[in-house]
């Protein structure tokens, strides 16, 4: 048996973080990338450039804020605690709160992507063929920018499986609640534990190449279909 | 048109010097150093510099992570370890100069809450509660992790408290789980909430009683890189002898380190 | 007069003042309830930014619009595009990529109340020949083939209002002459008012009853399209093109000498033609370069068609030689083009009878 089941309680564990960051992601990054891509304010350069801070910040960095700001002392962590929420550092919440932020503009850029790629003219034929601006998102903008929202959402999963830093720092390591595939890796490989290591580090290098061979033999196939 | 000849033998001149610049620093010594002992070694690598002319350059990280590395090539000539364990382990895999390993220092461990008046000098806060995070460093990796751990269960409070660990992957990150807040109170290197001149930095903390866990035990070691034909380089050996030195365990020391 | 058609009463009031960095439109309009009208102008002149305001794809603000006296906006009230009853083409195709031919049709079918539809499937379908098409996908179709089932798609919503901007401009000389006659049929079946967008004179001959002519964001004229063509006041008449459309009925066929006879209400033509059943509603064009006037009806000339017609202005050409002079044959305008030196030698003025002589007469449709 290549995995103990403190391994298996990680990938269960990650597998649940990735899931629920990445259904909170196209929720909330659908209509922050929608925006993006129609709005003329201002504000744009700005927004996208902090969706984009993930990209080129260290994690530790994100991980290192998260862990001020979300503590007793810091400002969202006197809200949460102000709302009766607790405070987020070492739970669950706190991990997809900031896997969420993380992983980001994996979501958002491939959204507001297609959604740029579509332009006006496909929501006027809409409006002009009597569809409202709701029944023209689900019924145009949603199956001509698929392809947006599928790379959307590999990404936005693999990332957040791949996610280690920002873990580290707001995690505690926490079986069953914090410690996810990429820190239980780390900490065999910390504790000398190289054949664990491998089977988990292996897994993980296989998940990583079987998705991207995913997105980019679709996008291969979706370019040749017409 | 330039002949080739002059660009060919100007870049051969540069090698040259290179080479040459390389063999003139030639008492340099490589040092891998755990990063609970930062802040001692620099003071002590820079009294070093001024005392014997040898310099001494220092790379700082968890020691499991050295060990991979010193395992896979790196360049180290002397390891300073958290543990006395992976400079053994070393040492068994004929990895190190026969004979050079010693304890240059052994941790204590304390009980630490940034806020005052939290944590009371006899430790009975593990035993009132009130706190929901506990921070520590992994035991499996870190030993003030085990050091913790062999305390609570001395204490008889590791079986109730074990619910609210949260474990750090060394003992800096311990240390910055509380510093921030975000857990009440943990288990942290004595050198951690001391500053440069002995005196606690803030908070409220509990010196652990020795005789609650076994003694974390700092050991050194000459690694292969550091010798040369069965004997240590130079500058190795100058920098072993100078952390056994008067001078060396005096600031060690200072930083709360026993001897 | 021919503009009976028109005197009914207007399916659309508009009054736009639309202002862009450089460009501005002014745009009070009203336009009849029926038949196609054009609007006609060069690149630039504000035709589809007064086609987009109407289908309300810009708000502008202070703008008035009441179409079949529903008012669609009035200061700040403004019905979004979704909810007016309106079809429009665009220039370009647009078909829903993700759907094939038939779900693009059912789009907007789909959208209307049963009891508010007016136009099948299969009516579309039929009218604009698209049955072999309906199970492609968008880009399995021609360029023509796409901007018919645009068309198509768009009449599936049983609009009140029909609005093409440009439909054909995207398409090479054979495409045009592919969507044409479907166009044609469109105009003579629909009887809902159209608002076509266009730039080429053509296209304006061969369907449009009305015209509205813009330039630099102003109305420059706004008319029945007989009467506007043949205004001297305007560019229309001036160019080497200019002539008038008239709209006839196929009077009888003349199967020795393959000629068609077509009454007017200023007296008929013949036109070298196969036969078409008589009463048939046809127009024809005529060019203000192929009309010479005689002051007397001889019939010692090869030229075929001849009609009394009476002088009611004159203007200058586009040269110093030539006269632009309009005529009227019983309420029918027509536009000739003489020179200065007939127009002295006949002693002609306005208000005098004459003999249009028309050399050459092209059937439209």
């Amino acid at each position: 048996m290549p995995f103990g089941p403190d391994d298996w309680s990680a990938i269960r564990l990650t597998l649940k973080l990735a899931a629920t960051a990445t259904c909170l992601l196209l929720l909330l990054g659908t209509p922050l990338a929608w925006w993006l891509a129609r709005t003329r304010s201002w504000l744009k350069g700005p927004v996208g450039a902090v969706v984009a801070l993930p990209l080129v910040l260290p994690p530790t960095v994100l991980g290192f804020y998260l862990l001020v700001t979300l503590g007793p002392n810091g400002p969202v962590g006197q809200l949460t605690q102000s709302l009766g929420l607790g405070l987020l550092p070492f739970t669950f919440p706190g991990l997809v709160l900031a896997s969420v932020l993380y992983s980001m503009p994996f979501v958002v850029q491939p959204l507001q992507q297609a959604f740029d790629t579509l332009g006006e003219r496909p929501l006027e034929v809409a409006a002009t063929l009597r569809a409202s601006p709701w029944d023209t998102f689900f019924s145009v903008v949603l199956p001509l920018a698929r392809p947006g929202f599928i790379t959307a959402t590999i990404l936005g999963f693999a990332h957040t499986v791949g996610e280690f830093g920002v873990v580290l720092m707001i995690g505690g390591n926490i079986p069953d609640k914090t410690r996810v595939v990429s820190v239980q890796i780390y900490d065999h490989v910390e504790a000398l534990e190289y054949t664990q290591a491998h089977w988990l580090a292996g897994g993980m290098l296989l998940f990583s190449f079987l998705v991207l061979l995913a997105l980019y033999g679709s996008k291969a196939r979706s370019r040749h279909g017409f | 048109m330039p002949h080739p000849r002059p660009l060919v033998s100007t870049l051969a001149a540069a090698l040259l010097a290179t080479f040459a610049a390389t063999a003139a620093q030639a008492d340099e010594v490589q040092v891998a150093v755990a990063a609970n002992f930062t802040a001692p070694m620099q003071k002590i690598a820079a009294q070093f510099e001024k005392d014997t002319g040898h310099k001494a350059v220092l790379s700082f990280g968890a020691t499991g992570k050295f060990y991979a590395q010193i395992k896979n090539g790196a360049p180290f000539e002397v390891f300073l370890a958290a543990d006395d364990e992976t400079p053994a382990r070393l040492e068994k895999e004929n990895g190190t100069l026969p004979g050079s390993r010693f304890t240059y220092a052994i941790g204590k461990l304390v009980l630490w809450s940034a806020k005052p008046a939290i944590v009371d000098n006899q430790g009975e806060v593990l035993k009132q509660g009130g706190f929901d995070h506990l921070s520590l460093a992994n035991p499996k990796l870190a030993p003030y992790g085990l050091a913790a751990v062999e305390t609570l269960k001395a204490l008889g409070a590791y079986e109730a408290l074990a619910p609210k660990f949260v474990q750090a992957e060394n003992i800096a990150q311990a240390y910055n789980f509380v510093a921030t807040g975000n857990a009440l109170l943990g288990f942290v290197a004595y050198s951690q909430v001391l500053d440069e001149h002995g005196q606690l930095k803030g908070g409220s903390v509990w010196l652990v009683p020795s005789k609650y866990y076994s003694p974390i035990r700092q050991d050194a070691v000459i690694l292969e890189k550091g010798t040369t034909s069965g004997k240590a380089k130079p500058a190795a050996e100058a920098l072993v002898k100078y952390l056994q030195g008067d001078k060396a365990r005096a600031v060690i020391k200072g930083y709360g380190y026993a001897l | 007069m021919a503009s009976d058609m028109h005197k009914e009463t207007p399916a659309l009031r508009a009054r736009f003042h639309v202002a862009y960095g450089e460009f501005s439109l002014e745009a009070d309009l009203t336009l009849p309830g029926r038949g196609v009208t054009a609007l006609f102008g060069h690149s630039g002149s504000g035709k589809t930014t007064l086609l987009r305001a109407i289908a309300g794809l810009e708000r502008h603000p202070g703008a008035y619009l009441e179409v079949n006296g529903e008012v669609w906006q009035d200061g700040d009230q403004f019905l979004p595009t979704h909810q007016r009853p309106l079809g429009y083409v665009f220039q370009e195709a647009s078909l829903f990529a993700h759907l094939n031919v038939e779900r693009n049709l059912n789009f907007g079918l789909k959208r209307i109340p049963a009891a508010e539809r007016r136009v099948n499937l299969e009516q579309a379908v039929e009218l604009l020949g698209i049955g072999p098409l309906l199970h492609r996908q968008p880009d399995k179709l021609s360029g023509g083939e796409r901007q018919r089932v645009a068309i198509a798609r768009a009449l599936l919503t049983s609009p009140r209002l029909l609005l093409m901007d440009e439909p054909l401009a995207a398409l090479d000389g054979k495409r045009k002459a592919e969507i044409l006659p479907y166009l044609t049929r469109l105009r003579q079946e629909l009887d809902i008012p159209v608002l076509y967008v266009t730039h080429s004179p053509d296209e304006v001959a061969r369907l449009a009853d009305h015209l509205v002519l813009l330039d630099g964001g102003r109305v420059a004229a706004s008319g029945p399209l007989g009467e506007t063509l043949a205004r001297l006041d305007l560019p229309l008449a001036a160019g080497d093109d200019a002539g008038v459309v008239i709209e006839g009925s196929v009077a009888g066929h003349d199967d020795t000498y393959h000629l068609l006879a077509v009454d007017f209400p200023g007296g008929q033509v013949q036109v070298a033609h196969g036969p078409a059943p008589t009463g048939t509603r046809l127009r024809f064009q005529v060019r203000a370069r192929d009309v010479s006037l005689s002051l007397s009806a001889r019939d010692d000339s090869s030229i075929l068609n001849r009609v009394a017609a009476t002088i009611t202005s004159v203007a200058a050409a586009d040269t110093p030689a030539h006269r632009l002079v309009r005529l009227e044959a019983d309420g029918t305008p027509l536009l000739a083009r003489i020179t200065c030196r007939s127009w002295d030698q006949l002693e002609l003025q306005p208000g005098k009878r004459v003999w249009a002589q028309i050399k050459a007469v092209a059937l439209l449709a």
